[in-house]
């Protein structure tokens, strides 16, 4: 079930034996991502916007070039809503901190969902506290779901932003951001959506969604670390005021007042990084040449070939929908009583990468009754042959812990 | 630990029987009435999370207990921990703190440490020095806790 080959991916490549199944943390790097990254440093390096010769102009060109390409690949026709950030984690608090200081009040309401990443439920928190706000959290169906009939209660006249994620980290579930989007619009409140784990794996179509704000990271979708960024409704940027002052994001400094650039510029201040862009232009057409609906199928198949394979170990259990079809590529799981780190480091000796803990989700762990989970995730490079050696390293740590028991 | 076969070995050392049994048959767990000292300690990131309760008289401690929820390698460390100081003095414990230390750093087991020489296979596994470590901290709390009390 070989789909994106191996020996495109030099860190692959160069250790046959690792089995890495912790894309949802990072995803490895394709030879093409990294050879843009030096290419931009050997040939068009300089900084954009700053001066009037050919050199910035090559950079200014490689930055925006990189913009439209990945906003054609979110499905977002206006290249200029997308603002580029460190990451998810700076877009959700890009969002709180500026759109939600300017338009959550005392007495609002902001909901999120019991699946939430830290990094969309810690702003929300915090600024709901900031400002006298409500807080209040969606919780799941059995299965792992967004309740949605508790959302539709949730969402209440007073409530101005439902923040959720596309896919949740921990346990995989895959979000109805549509029907998410339309409660949260029937009564005039905006939706943001986290994308980390959704853009790396499902088609996204911005536009199609209608959804108000969605937040991507691009080093878990084959690109480096350090870049990502949120995609917004025009309307909504326009009427935020900027959360970070500095160079490129003004247009006239007067002594007592400034004034502000123009989208995208108005929400990156300081120089650019224009490596990162550079380097994320490259995985998306890595991505766009396999195929999005191909990846989705790739992962649909490993998916379900993993939780057939897992449900055969005796003891264990698997957290999160029942199917791969409502799930990403992710397995969230326990074996026994053996504590998530002691399988992790067991595994670990076999070259077996996966991430033990609580995923960045305390909120859910607790309603899980869960301190940590042990969590496989796969993306294109991986295998049949990974999700076996998995299998594997699990019936012999089973076998070590529980041999003298 | 490069080859595959020491990795292997270095798994033994860590989830021997002596480690698991601790782990499964946990000594002196509880919380002790009279304590003169009670200090907790976390690790956010994987969960785990020790209270230490301890009794102090004239300067030695003669009862410690533990409650918390971790994995193997923390649980057992707090175990073999809780026998391996009754009836030493606070400066003996400090000794062997730093004993513990050093048998981390360098993989070798420590007799002075009794039991928790077990643990000597630890030192092989970076990501896991904390978890051994964690039950040492809350003790050391529990006996500061009183001294500053």
């Amino acid at each position: 079930m070989s789909f994106a080959p191996r020996s495109d991916f030099p860190l692959l490549a160069a250790q046959p034996s690792l089995f890495y199944l912790d894309s949802a943390a990072t995803s490895q790097k394709p030879r093409v991502v990294l050879d843009a990254i030096r290419n931009y440093y050997e040939t068009a390096n300089a900084n954009p916007h700053r001066g009037a010769y050919r050199l910035s102009g090559a950079a200014t060109e490689e930055y925006h070039g990189a913009r439209r390409e990945i906003a054609r690949f979110l499905g977002a026709a206006d290249a200029d809503t997308l603002i580029f950030t460190r990451g998810t984690t700076e877009s959700m608090n890009l969002l709180a901190t500026a759109w939600g200081k300017q338009h959550v009040h005392r007495g609002d309401r902001v909901v999120v969902t019991r699946l939430e990443h830290h990094a969309n439920f810690v702003p929300w928190q915090q600024l709901a506290r900031d400002v006298g706000a409500e807080f209040r959290i969606c919780e799941l169906t059995p299965d792992g779901h967004v309740d949605m009939d508790q959302l539709r209660l949730l969402v209440t006249a007073n409530t101005k932003v439902v923040a959720f994620g596309h896919v949740s980290n921990a346990l995989g579930t895959i979000n109805d951001v549509r029907e998410i989007v339309h409660i949260a619009h029937a009564i005039g409140a905006v939706a943001f959506c986290d994308g980390a784990q959704g853009a790396p794996h499902l088609r996204v179509g911005f536009d199609a969604l209608d959804v108000d704000a969605y937040a991507f990271s691009g080093h878990k979708m084959l690109g480096p670390m350090g870049i990502g960024g949120v995609i917004a409704k025009r309307a909504l940027l326009e009427a935020t005021h900027p959360y970070q002052f500095g160079g490129d994001m003004i247009e006239f400094v007067f002594d007592g007042d400034t004034t502000w650039n123009a989208l995208p510029h108005k929400f990156e201040a300081g120089t650019p990084n224009v490596e990162g862009a550079v380097g994320l232009a490259a995985a998306v057409r890595y991505l766009d040449g396999l195929g999005m609906d191909a990846v989705r199928a790739h992962e649909v198949a490993l998916t379900g070939y993993a939780l057939e394979q897992l449900a055969a170990i005796d003891g264990l259990q698997v957290y999160g929908p029942a199917g791969a079809e409502s799930r990403s590529g992710v397995v969230s799981f326990t074996l026994g009583d053996i504590h998530p780190h002691d399988l992790s480091t067991m595994l670990d000796v076999d070259g077996v990468c996966v991430r033990a803990g609580h995923h960045c989700a305390q909120p859910l762990m607790r309603a899980l009754h869960v301190a940590a989970t042990v969590r496989a995730s796969f993306y294109v490079y991986n295998t049949t042959t990974d999700v076996d050696a998995l299998v594997a390293s699990l019936q012999k740590a089973k076998a070590r812990f529980y041999a003298h028991a | 630990m490069s080859t595959s076969a020491d990795r292997s070995a270095g798994l033994a050392a860590l989830y021997q029987e002596r480690i698991l049994d601790h782990y499964r048959h946990p000594r002196h767990k509880g919380v002790l009435e009279r304590a003169t000292g009670v200090h907790g300690e976390k690790n956010p990131l994987c969960g785990d999370d020790i209270t230490v309760s301890v009794l102090q008289r004239d300067g030695v401690v003669i009862d410690a207990r533990y409650t918390g929820i971790g994995c193997s390698i923390m649980q057992a460390a707090a175990s073999m921990l809780m026998e391996l100081v009754r009836g030493r003095t606070r400066e003996e414990i400090d000794l062997l703190s730093r004993r513990f230390d050093e048998m981390l750093a360098s993989g070798e087991p420590e007799e002075a440490l009794g039991e928790l020489g077990a643990l000597a296979g630890v030192a092989g596994f970076p990501a896991r020095h904390k978890c051994a470590k964690l039950p040492w901290r809350a003790l050391l709390g529990a006996i500061e806790h009183r001294n500053n009390g």
